[in-house]
């Protein structure tokens, strides 16, 4: 069998299309290629659509702790420590048998127990937790004399946090939230780890390398081609957020920019 | 555990909840939470030397140990975080049956690894087949430790390297000035003033740490995680004698109390502990203190 014939069977194996057996015996190196690359669309679809739903409530949740107000400060205090004080795994399990709990409840909670919609949720909240945090640090140390330049053009109320405080606010923060965002992504690769089931087989990255591994008791192969991916998605979200990086940097002068520097992080 | 509980299904909801809460398994759930805890004991100070040592050697001006200092640090800084679990375990249990098939079985004819196997002879394997179930359960536990105080040694040495460098250029001249020894240097002035510089990064590290603690569940060890899953599944009376729905989600939720709990703790005392490392610092949280006890 020709590899461009595999890749035509397994290319979307993940979402459920193709081939429906997942190959048995006698691997080739392009089976797995194209298995864990297939995978792969889940780890990005997790990481994209959490990271830009978060972006906003991370947003909402940095302004929140600045907040004067205990009635809005609280709240966001507590979500943001609650989601960066527990393991994301043990969020995966409880979120996972939560909505198991309530599907019985109400049909309306009935997506929540697979993957695409339950995972997402919790990921979705945890990048915005991690993020608030980010921002909020960025918000402090927005330079004074920023804010009373724009108190002494008139500016005030929400044309001061759209033109000074939110761009300030995120060229400060984007070293920091790009690693957020790199982390994010290697974080997706727990969603089946953890209880979410992959229906008929159609899981992520690493449960198709895993997959391989335990039938082939070799992990030296499956797991680093699931390396190879995952650093290059990591290249690319270096390269995506520096070019907004740049244009977030595009009115200073060139020693004055902050440059993105990976700092390599541990589970969370 | 208690007298009344010898018939559970005659009891009223309360005397039946203390039943159900005394029952051997959940005892064992209690002790894996101590699991998490002595993992946490061991580990923290073991990745700290891990760290020293680490550190000490990356800044060492010989250059071969300086190498390999920096060796270490990069190499587990660099791999992603599960990868290194998963991998390093394997990696290490066959190492250590590989030396001791060497030293036990020097007549051993067969290769090792035939095809996907790793075949070592019955006297080489660790723990040994007959060995009782403790010390299967002992060694599969401190394998984890010493991974985990491996990984998280290199990020402790490349805070405690940094921290080293951030100690004042001018207190190290003055300490040079009073004709101290290179050695009497780093040991009677870098080391008592890094830590004020380590301590965010390593309080920060500590925080990882427990939040990494679910990881054992992946390494085979029979956690909190795995007695959650076990205890909250849904039960039968004809398997148990205090049969009841799924409970998995009370579970979880107990762990992620716990965890939340252990993380606020944590905050409150390195916080403390800030506070009185940064006692008479030639730093700004220096300078304020005094300031404000003047």
């Amino acid at each position: 069998m020709s590899c461009t014939q595999t890749i035509m069977d397994y290319g979307l194996r993940s979402l459920g299309y193709g081939e429906r057996l997942l190959p048995r015996s006698d691997f080739t190196l392009c089976q797995q290629f194209t298995l864990i690359g297939s995978g792969l669309i889940w780890n990005v679809y997790f990481g994209v659509i959490a990271l830009a739903a978060g972006f906003f409530l991370a947003t909402a949740l940095a302004l929140g702790k600045g907040a004067r107000p205990a009635i809005i400060r609280k709240p966001s205090e507590w979500f943001i420590f609650v989601f960066r004080g527990s393991p994301l795994f043990i969020q995966f399990f409880f979120a996972y048998f939560l909505f198991l709990s309530l599907k019985s409840v109400h049909p309306v909670f009935d997506p929540f127990s697979s993957a695409w919609a339950g995972a997402l949720v919790v990921l979705f909240f945890n990048t915005a937790a991690y993020s608030a945090e980010i921002f909020h640090g960025a918000l402090k140390s927005i330079p004074r004399g920023d804010v009373e330049a724009a108190n002494a053009y008139g500016m005030s109320g929400w044309p001061r946090f759209r033109r000074i405080i939110w761009p300030t606010m995120l060229r400060l923060a984007w070293p920091g939230y790009t690693n957020e965002a790199i982390f994010l992504f290697h974080a997706t690769t727990l969603v089946f780890f953890s209880g979410f089931p992959a229906q008929q087989q159609k899981g992520d990255a690493l449960y198709y390398a895993r997959y391989f591994a335990d039938q082939t008791f070799n992990p030296f192969i499956s797991y680093p081609i699931l390396a190879f991916y995952f650093i290059l998605l990591t290249l690319a979200i270096i390269g995506l957020f520096g070019l907004v990086n740049r244009r977030l940097n595009r009115h200073l002068p060139p020693e004055q920019r902050r440059k993105i520097r990976l700092r390599p992080n541990l589970i969370r | 555990m208690f007298s009344f509980c010898t018939d559970p299904a005659t009891l009223s909801d309360l005397p039946w909840m203390a039943c159900y809460l005394t029952t051997g398994k959940h005892l064992n759930f209690y002790w894996a939470f101590g699991t998490v805890l002595l993992l946490l004991a061991i580990t923290a100070p073991a990745a700290l030397a891990f760290g020293f040592a680490g550190a000490t050697a990356a800044r060492s001006r010989f250059v071969p140990l300086s190498l390999l200092g920096k060796t270490y640090i990069a190499i587990v800084r660099g791999v992603p975080d599960i990868a290194f679990f998963l991998f390093f375990v394997i990696a290490l249990d066959q190492g250590i049956e590989y030396l001791k098939h060497q030293m036990v079985c020097p007549d051993w004819d067969q290769p090792i690894r035939q095809g996907n196997d790793f075949i070592v002879c019955q006297a080489a394997k660790v723990p040994l087949g007959n060995a009782a179930q403790w010390v299967h359960k002992t060694y599969s536990f401190f394998v984890a430790a010493f991974t985990f105080a491996i990984v998280f040694g290199a990020f402790a040495a490349n805070v405690l390297y940094g921290a080293m460098r951030a100690v004042p250029r001018a207190q190290l001249e003055t300490a040079e000035a009073y004709g101290m020894s290179h050695r009497q240097t780093f040991w009677r002035i870098t080391v008592p003033q890094m830590w004020v510089y380590a301590l965010p990064g390593l309080s920060n590290l500590w925080m990882v740490l427990i939040k990494s603690t679910p990881l054992l569940f992946l390494l085979g060890v029979e956690d909190i995680v795995y007695w959650a899953r076990e205890l909250g599944g849904s039960k039968t009376p004809r398997f148990t004698d205090y049969p009841h729905g799924d409970w998995r989600m009370w579970y979880f939720l107990v762990l992620l109390v716990f965890y939340l709990a252990f993380t606020r703790v944590s905050e409150v005392v390195l916080d403390r502990i800030m506070a009185r490392l940064t006692l008479g610092q030639a730093t700004t949280g220096g300078e304020s203190q005094r300031r404000a006890q003047a």
